[in-house]
């Protein structure tokens, strides 16, 4: 199978202008005879569909929801960066490029990241033709935010809701072409294999999630826009059914999976209370603007902490220890996601951590609170305002900057994070890892392209806030309604593919083969446990730290829990039905593999890089180290039930000099 | 509290149970950190232990924004605590010993898929209709090129912030979608890129809304209430101001 990224020749700068004049067209006539399976209806996937639509392609769009405007791209709260330079600071296509590359810890190709920052203008302008109601400035322009790990304020945002407003954009414009009858949606489906004719992707087997009864689908092209697969983790701050299933079918056909020990650890979340917890909930990196994080400096404190017999507020100011702020005083408590991460679990691992589980970090307002409140009253004129006062005009500013955030916290917790330090802990978040694509986005199986998180392909070992609304919409509206073109101008001499062939009824009998299996194994235990299970064993050894050996043994665990799976897991309920446990148990199935296949790789990449740290290769002060002589590649991964197959994609920079990133 | 029993009266409806009905289970060893639909959860994996059918609920990003979560609990949409969905309310507001009932919405035009399950594409069809911005990829202009007056766009973002959960409908007596239908036609009509379309589209909005089968609105103003994020019926107000003026207006804007 092709493996090349064919990136274009030319400057760095011009490689895409030059690339998209003269790629090859398919003519309007011919789109009309052209079909395309889309599987997601997320930013990605959602854009796709209502642009290929637009194009005049035959669109046929899945989704397991109910609605496509149901996708867990509406939970994304900050913002979506763009290098408008609005502000006037100095922000340009060639920094957001950059920082980017270097957020990433070089380990994502110069030439779709380039591309990712040059279309980002695109977007904004996109959306807002929309109707999405971004924030503004008194004079009706839009209005920006700064994000971790950037010096420029380059962050559109609406609200903590900027996830929802742009996917309900994408929802509508989708919308309009059902209507106009160019796209089919199909919801409630969920789709359960893929099919292959003459070594391309021509199509999808799919599960009518109401009737349970399996579809054949075919189309000249599938799209994959099905996001990530932090839920192998269990606990993570996606959504509940959030899976890596359609890319896993994919895999299993042939199709490479790229970097997929690459995960991002979110550091502000809330953390877990009991064991019946099934998700947990992030606090918005924007907190850490005004918040501070602390332990406390004795251990004594944190276990009366941790039983009860004392609070954070008890603990005096020179007893706390502002790890943040002492190991990283140039960036302080806005140091990026992973390195916040993983200082917060060395300090609970020393024994300091806050909560009953001994796995809570706080965050601390009250600094802000005193600061803003003194500024408040001075603009009042109220100088002799009494403490009282001062922290009264304090907690209205801070309400006013995150007021939904610390509500949402109170529902949670039950606790006033206006009085009480906010406790948080690092959660799964994001996977940088994805199927592999070239510069078309298309993988390595001909006709099958990958878009948005289910892609491996723009944000290396780390992504930075605020970016991944931005490629879900770059690869939807921009990026590949372009480069398919490449694929399906060759496609045009070709009929209408028949879902009556026999590779199609040949998917079909192997996809009801599964799950008549996985039905009658009629065992003990729920899906729901092995999953719970498996969540366990990844966060132990292929979380935030990770090492060699604990990574073999955490291969060897999975193992045996597959085993077990396929003896003794029980579904309750008919196949020809609506059945939930049906659904969770075909993707615990598929995690189970996956979850192999992380460890595999985080053990193969001896060096730590953005998310990924191995214990073994770290600095003297503990910071991640990096080893771009062996191991500056992609690693793209051909799934085998014993032995999967290491295939590496050299990562080649010609315009950025590789640089340790420090914030110290 | 740690240890939390309670009487749960379920609304069971296909599979096994032919004839819907509500079913009574105990429950013990409910913490009130939970939410509500973690001691669903708790709930399911005893049933599924026993061999029993499960009780098909829907869920999915469980913090308040997918518009999926959709139960009445104690005869409220989304339970008893105001802008709050199912998968935000949290145990330690019920209390020990409690008898708490849980049925689907319910609706004509929402037919029910099993148990406190139910269809809304009606509300997808609605928007089709027109709840949308005519604009093509790539044909928009530099995203500041119009202003829009900052307090205009805020008001709209109000109206943005619907989830589509349907928890208008489930508490309307008239089964009306009309919050629902009037919260996208109120977004899209205050900013000057929705105002092209505004007088076709909420003539067919409230086409669609009316052949779904949902029923009229009357100003009871339960939805506003019920609504999680607290959407208000001035949009409604707004929706019949612009369907009056577009169906008296000398042109015909629905061809």
């Amino acid at each position: 199978m092709p493996f090349q990224s064919n990136v274009p020749p030319g400057e760095l700068s011009d490689k895409w202008k030059q690339y998209r004049s003269s790629m090859p067209l398919v003519a309007p006539n011919n789109k009309r005879r052209l079909e395309v399976i889309i599987v997601g209806t997320g930013l990605a996937g959602g854009a796709a569909a209502a642009t290929f639509g637009e194009l005049g392609y035959n669109v046929k769009v899945f989704t397991f929801h109910d609605s496509p405007r149901r996708a867990h791209s509406i939970a994304a709260q900050g913002g979506i960066n763009a290098a408008k330079n609005y502000q006037n600071d100095g922000d340009s296509v060639y920094r957001l490029f950059y920082d980017t590359i270097k957020g990433g810890d070089y380990r994502s190709r110069e030439a779709n990241v380039h591309r990712l920052a040059e279309v980002s203008v695109n977007i904004i302008d996109q959306a807002v033709a929309q109707g999405v109601p971004f924030a503004r400035d008194y004079g009706g322009l839009l209005a920006n935010r700064s994000f971790g790990g950037v010096q420029v304020s380059r962050t559109f945002y609406a609200r903590g809701q900027t996830g929802q407003q742009l996917l309900l954009g994408a929802y509508q414009s989708l919308s309009r072409q059902i209507s106009l009858g160019n796209v089919q949606l199909f919801n409630r489906h969920e789709m359960v294999d893929l099919v292959m004719e003459d070594g391309k992707a021509r199509g999808i087997i799919a599960r009518n999630l109401l009737t349970g009864e399996t579809e054949r689908h075919a189309a000249h092209a599938v799209v994959l826009g099905t996001g990530g697969y932090g839920n192998v983790f269990y606990l993570s701050t996606n959504a509940m059914n959030s899976n890596g299933s359609a890319a896993w079918r994919a895999v299993k056909q042939g199709a490479y999976m790229a970097n997929p020990c690459f995960t991002q650890i979110h550091p502000t979340c809330i953390p877990v209370s009991g064991e019946y917890q099934s998700k947990l909930t992030l606090m918005s990196e924007s907190l850490r603007n005004d918040g501070r994080v602390w332990v406390p400096r004795k251990q004594d404190d944190a276990a009366a902490i941790r039983e009860g017999k004392r609070t954070g507020l008890d603990i005096a100011e020179g007893d706390r220890d502002y790890y943040l702020e002492r190991r990283y005083p140039a960036f302080g408590n806005l140091v990026p996601r992973d390195v916040a991460s993983r200082a917060a679990k060395t300090a609970c691992d020393e024994g300091l951590g806050v909560s009953p589980t001994g796995l809570a970090v706080y965050l601390d307002f009250d600094a802000a609170i005193e600061r803003y409140g003194k500024s408040r009253a001075h603009s009042l004129n109220e100088y002799s305002a009494d403490d009282m006062r001062i922290r009264e005009l304090g907690v209205a500013v801070i309400a006013e900057k995150y007021g939904n955030l610390f509500e949402m916290y109170e529902k949670i917790t039950g606790e006033d994070p206006y009085v009480m330090p906010m406790k948080i802990y690092p959660a799964v978040h994001y996977t940088m890892g994805g199927l592999w694509v070239d510069y078309n986005l298309q993988t390595n199986i001909p006709g099958l392209f990958a878009i948005g998180e289910a892609n491996f392909s723009d944000h290396g070992a780390n992504r930075l806030g605020a970016s991944a609304l931005m490629q879900g919409l770059a690869d939807g509206y921009f990026v590949l309604p372009y480069t398919i073109g490449t694929f399906l101008s060759q496609e045009i001499r070709n009929p209408m593919v028949d879902p009556e062939g026999p590779a199609f009824k040949d998917a079909e009998a192997k996809a009801q083969a599964r799950i008549e299996k996985i039905m009658s194994i009629n065992g003990t235990k729920s899906a729901e446990t092995f999953h719970r299970e498996l969540g366990k064993i990844m966060w132990e050894y292929c979380g935030m730290a990770r090492n060699a050996e604990g990574l073999q043994k955490g291969r060897r665990m999975i193992r045996e829990l597959r085993d077990e799976f396929w003896s003794s897991v029980y579904v309750p309920g008919r196949i020809k039905e609506y059945n939930p446990e049906l659904e969770k148990a075909l993707r615990v199935a598929d995690f189970l593999e996956l979850g192999e296949l992380m460890m595999l790789d985080a053990l193969d990449r001896n060096e730590s890089c953005g998310g990924h740290f191995r214990e073994e290769y770290q600095s003297e002060e503990g910071e991640a180290l990096r080893r771009d002589d062996e191991y500056a590649y992609v690693s793209a991964w051909e799934w085998d039930d014993n032995d999967p197959i290491l295939h590496k994609e050299e990562l080649i920079f010609e315009n950025v000099e590789l640089k340790t990133r420090s914030y110290k | 509290m740690e240890n939390m029993k309670l009487k749960l009266k379920v609304w069971r409806q296909g599979g096994k149970y032919t004839k819907p009905q509500f079913v009574t289970y105990d429950l013990d060893g409910v913490s009130d950190h939970m939410s509500f639909l973690e001691m669903l959860d708790v709930l399911n994996e005893k049933l599924i232990n026993l061999k029993e059918d499960p009780i098909a609920f829907e869920h999915d990003c469980r913090e308040g924004i997918c518009g999926t979560c959709s139960l009445v609990i104690n005869g409220y949409p989304h339970g008893p605590m105001q802008q709050t969905t199912a998968c935000q309310l949290h145990m330690r507001h019920f209390r020990d010993g409690e008898t708490i009932t849980i049925e689907p919405w319910r609706s004509r035009a929402f037919p029910i898929v099993k148990d406190l399950v139910v269809n809304r594409d009606a509300f997808d069809r609605i928007i089709q209709a027109g709840g949308y911005i005519s604009v093509d990829t790539g044909q928009a202009q530099d995203g500041n090129a119009i202003a829009i007056e900052k307090d205009q766009a805020s008001h709209a973002f109000d109206a943005a912030t619907c989830i589509g959960c349907g928890a208008c409908v489930a508490a309307c007596p008239n089964a009306s979608a009309m919050l629902f239908t009037a919260a996208k036609v109120s977004h899209l009509a205050q900013i000057p890129q929705g105002k092209v379309e505004a007088d076709s589209r909420v003539q067919r909005m409230i086409a669609q809304h009316d052949a779904e089968g949902f029923g009229k609105c009357s100003n009871i103003t339960a939805c506003e209430a019920e609504c999680p994020k607290a959407i208000s019926v001035e949009h409604i107000a707004r929706l019949n101001r612009q369907y009056i003026a577009s169906s008296l207006g000398s042109e015909k804007v629905v061809s």
